[in-house]
């Protein structure tokens, strides 16, 4: 995170202090948008009997539809001047741009080229969220990607290593 | 399928919803009936009470290119439907769970025993388990000690 202001030169110890003040400092900023798309699973490596067996009602080849919800989570530092770990509105851009212009109403199997060759299952569709906004979000740093495809069920997307798991 | 490439830098999980309906009460043996009552209050009450339970399951591991999924849902949803929706659901958890005999059915004792119950699920490793036992309170377990589970 860029710090404005430049650390001086403070004696040891209030450096020390400064640091465990920037930890503490971290806030996560969360925003969901919902968008509407179909699918269907299916392998082609599969006979029809396996695909049926394994994907079930999933493996239709009319396909089905989700309301999904993303919950997009920015870990950042509020910027002194303006108070934001990003700014909004920029957040909804970037998430407009890269989700709902590729993925709302749209099927999921033949009109995402990210999805190509890939089952789109919720984890697969987690992570290609997340390798479109990684590299969007300038600003903090993209946290937690969470798709749910229903209430009940749902993909969470981090970064290896951090926890991740709260709620 | 493509063989999509595992990127070492993500993790990915995935997370389920369960609902179960049980009654319990809050009583200690080894404390006296007023201390029991001062520190349970309301939940003391010898006939038991209940509640609508949300379980929240957490699993993480590689995505399987072939099928897309870390773990087949089929197989989680029979897994814990056998492990604690069966045993739990419209029951009470003081009479019929053996594990609760002895130990206080809390939400914080549910989730350990919960957690030592499904962390055997073959095909993902078990996260987290987050019990919301009203709208208004939830518990999470994320493993550690669940074999310590003083019973």
């Amino acid at each position: 995170m860029e710090r404005s202001g430049s650390p001086g030169i403070a004696p040891r110890g209030a450096q020390i202090i400064a640091a465990i003040s920037d930890t503490l400092s971290m806030v996560l900023l969360t925003r969901r948008i919902e968008f509407a798309a179909s699918h269907f699973y299916n392998n082609p490596n599969f006979s029809p009997e396996e695909n049926r067996r394994i994907f079930g009602k999933c493996n239709n080849p009319h396909g089905h539809g989700h309301n999904y919800t993303l919950e997009v989570t920015v870990a950042g530092e509020p910027d002194p001047s303006t108070g934001m770990v990003l700014d909004l509105k920029d957040l909804k851009d970037i998430l407009d741009r890269e989700v709902m212009q590729r993925m709302d109403h749209r099927h999921l199997n033949y009109e995402v080229p990210e999805l190509a060759g890939q089952i789109p299952t919720c984890e697969n569709i987690a992570r290609v969220i997340w390798k479109l906004l990684d590299p969007e979000i300038k600003q903090g740093k993209l946290h937690r990607v969470r798709l749910y495809e229903t209430p009940d069920l749902f993909a969470d997307c981090y970064r290896n290593g951090l926890g991740g798991q709260a709620t | 399928m493509n063989s999509v490439t595992q990127n070492r830098e993500i993790k990915l999980a995935l997370g389920r919803r369960y609902r179960f309906a049980a009654s319990h009460r809050l009583h200690n043996p080894r404390l006296g009936e007023e201390e029991n009552l001062r520190l349970y209050g309301k939940c003391n009450n010898p006939y038991g009470h209940g509640h609508n339970y949300v379980l929240e399951v957490l699993v993480s591991g590689s995505v399987d290119p072939a099928t897309g999924m870390i773990a087949n849902l089929c197989d989680l949803d029979a897994f814990v439907g056998r492990e604690v929706l069966d045993p739990f659901d419209h029951k009470s958890l003081n009479e019929d769970v053996p594990e609760f005999r002895d130990t206080v059915p809390t939400t914080e004792n549910l989730c350990i025993e919960i957690f030592r119950r499904l962390k055997q699920f073959p095909q993902a490793k078990l996260d987290l388990v987050r019990i919301q036992e009203t709208s208004n309170n939830s518990f999470e377990y994320a493993g550690g000690n669940e074999e310590g589970f003083e019973r």
